[in-house]
């Protein structure tokens, strides 16, 4: 398996990630790179094994419906880059 | 002060020999000065430091102090704390003040130690040598042309050159293992679960663990008996009594059963490493231990398996960085999606883009049952190694890092050579295990080298002891690097 600079740039795309034509030719050859050494995975015969998503069997845990956090929006939006009357603030979407 | 130990700081703390103010003074002047040359820290913020020393003084006079009330700390810089710039070293972040704490900052805060400095990091925990910063690589105060390792290298490189008595980090490939090892420091990764994850900046949420930077395992040992500890806000922090992790330090190690595994000695490590390794085997025998050889017959697929889960994890994690509620934006764009795409290309590194880039591949449509699903099978695999594994052992042991340190630079260019530094801890990782690293010697070029210890799930009390008895009988972690007053 091998990537071309349209398959660069199409995954760079889903990621949101704007790349320039000399940064698609590099991440092409070490995308490749990387992908060669993970190629030994898929020789392996993984016929009736669990995927394993956590390090730790356990259930999810549930809490009661309870409110626990208090309002602290004025603060946690201190940090934003344009906010206006409690809300985040972005380019158009809908015209 | 600063060349004392945490246990030792602790006792003169409390005997009040000098007060919180004067060792976070000493420890800050230090900061400024060596810390500097070192590139150690990212944020340091005197004013806030000295008035927690002087309530944790406040605290001692009232006679409620515990143990660390009053030791100045040094926080990986991923662990948020309120009020403070906290920046994964990343350019996204370089701006973001916390407006919270992280459970392990508060644990911290509760029993009155001093948060002394956000330390330098790679780039959202992505990287081996401390070269991802946006701060900038830190230096090994063994020989500054050289990396501390990564990604706790600012962490461990603060503990090395007696910037502080003890530091915090994570490891969720080796970051703190192998910067340890680098800089011949002691550091433990807990068991998956035993630290809360809240407030720590994810990178892979199913390998990440927060752990202790310090000098001996029994400063470890008090490190995680303030870190450790259940937390409902972390969904996967697991509810457990609380443990001493000091109590069983003097056990003796008669009947300890060591297991080497055979993979581990192949012609990937150098020859100095596997040499002070075996030396240290040739210790614990002396200490009453056996050795029994025992494999982990998937260890060549550990790499391949970590570098399709991690980076899948983090395009995820890290699609919150959008220029949106926080963090960088772009300041010219032509409608939200371009917004997204130049605050992300500008904000983040090239390691970052890159495991974003991989793990978007792996996890998109057509690939995620060919290498994501797949990794995830061999993970079990390799998870299973560890348990037949444990049935021989008590603990395994071997090297943390294939090298002693290498020359900044060396190895940038190509991804691959750095992802293969993680040949040793990575596995740990992927099962969830606790691993240590603990000075056992030097290598080539007068380094430190690491041994790892490797303990069943949740056994890090008994992996406390296993090295606290080595530094009993050897002084290889009291080593202080050249240059480094002591």
């Amino acid at each position: 398996m091998s990537l071309t600079d349209a398959d660069v740039r199409r995954i760079a795309h889903l990621a949101r990630l704007a790349v320039s034509d000399t940064e698609v030719e590099a991440a092409r050859g070490q995308l490749n790179g990387i992908f060669d050494m993970v190629e030994a995975l898929r020789a392996v015969d993984t016929t009736g094994i669990e995927p394993m998503a956590h390090a730790v069997e356990m259930g999810q845990r549930l809490r009661d419906d309870a409110v626990t956090a208090p309002d602290l929006r004025d603060k946690y939006q201190a940090a934003a880059p344009a906010v206006e009357d409690g809300l985040y603030l972005v380019p158009k979407v809908i015209e | 002060m600063h060349q004392d130990t945490l246990a030792g700081l602790a006792r003169r703390l409390a005997a009040r020999e000098f007060s919180s103010v004067e060792l976070t003074r000493a420890l800050l002047d230090r900061a400024q000065s060596l810390g500097k040359t070192l590139n150690a820290y990212i944020t340091l913020d005197e004013e806030r430091s000295l008035a927690q020393a002087a309530a944790a003084d406040a605290r001692i006079a009232r006679g409620e102090a515990s143990p660390l009330t009053g030791i100045p700390i040094a926080h990986k810089d991923l662990f948020c704390a309120d009020g403070w710039r906290t920046t994964c070293g990343s350019k996204m972040l370089a701006n973001w003040i916390s407006p919270y704490d992280a459970h392990v900052i508060s644990r911290f805060n509760d029993i009155g130690a001093v948060l002394l400095g956000k330390a330098n990091m790679d780039e959202f925990a992505m990287g081996s040598s401390n070269e991802n910063s946006h701060f900038g690589p830190v230096r090994n105060p063994w020989e500054v042309s050289r990396v501390p390792g990564g990604s706790s290298g600012g962490s461990a490189a603060i503990v090395a050159a007696r910037l502080a008595p003890a530091a915090t980090g994570t490891d969720t490939g080796g970051s703190i293992r192998q910067p340890a090892a680098f800089t011949g420091v002691s550091g433990l990764r807990p068991t998956y679960g035993r630290v809360s994850r809240y407030g720590m900046v994810a990178f892979a949420s199913s390998l990440d663990q927060g752990g202790p930077l310090a000098r001996t395992a029994e400063d470890l040992a008090l490190m995680l008996n303030v870190m450790a500890g259940f937390d409902p806000r972390d969904s996967t922090s697991v509810d457990r009594p609380a443990e001493d992790f000091s109590a069983r330090l003097n056990a003796p190690l008669e009947g300890l059963r060591i297991g080497l595994p055979k993979e581990y000695f192949s012609a990937a490590l150098s020859q100095d490493v596997a040499t002070a390794i075996l030396a240290a085997i040739e210790a614990y025998k002396k200490l009453g231990a056996t050795v029994v050889e025992v494999s982990l017959p998937n260890q060549h697929l550990c790499v391949p398996a970590y570098y399709v889960l991690a980076p899948a994890e983090a395009s995820s994690n890290l699609a919150r960085y959008d220029g949106v509620r926080y963090g960088h934006r772009a300041s010219e764009y032509s409608d939200l999606l371009d917004m997204y795409k130049k605050s992300r290309a500008e904000g983040l590194g090239a390691e970052v883009k890159r495991r974003i880039l991989v793990g978007t591949y792996v996890l998109s449509h057509g690939y995620y049952d060919a290498y994501y699903l797949q990794a995830q099978k061999v993970r079990r695999l390799i998870a299973n190694d560890f348990k037949a594994a444990f049935a021989q052992c008590d603990v395994i042991m071997g090297p943390v890092a294939p090298s002693v340190a290498f020359p900044l630079g060396s190895k940038t260019t190509d991804p691959v050579q750095m992802y293969l530094e993680d040949l040793y801890t990575i596995s740990v990782n992927l099962a969830g295990l606790p691993g240590m690293s603990i000075p056992c010697g030097f290598g080539a070029a007068g380094m430190p080298v690491g041994l790892q210890i490797i303990g069943p799930w949740f056994e890090e009390a008994r992996m406390l002891n296993v090295a606290h008895r080595f530094q009993q009988v050897t002084d290889w972690h009291s080593k202080v690097p050249p240059g480094v007053d002591a």
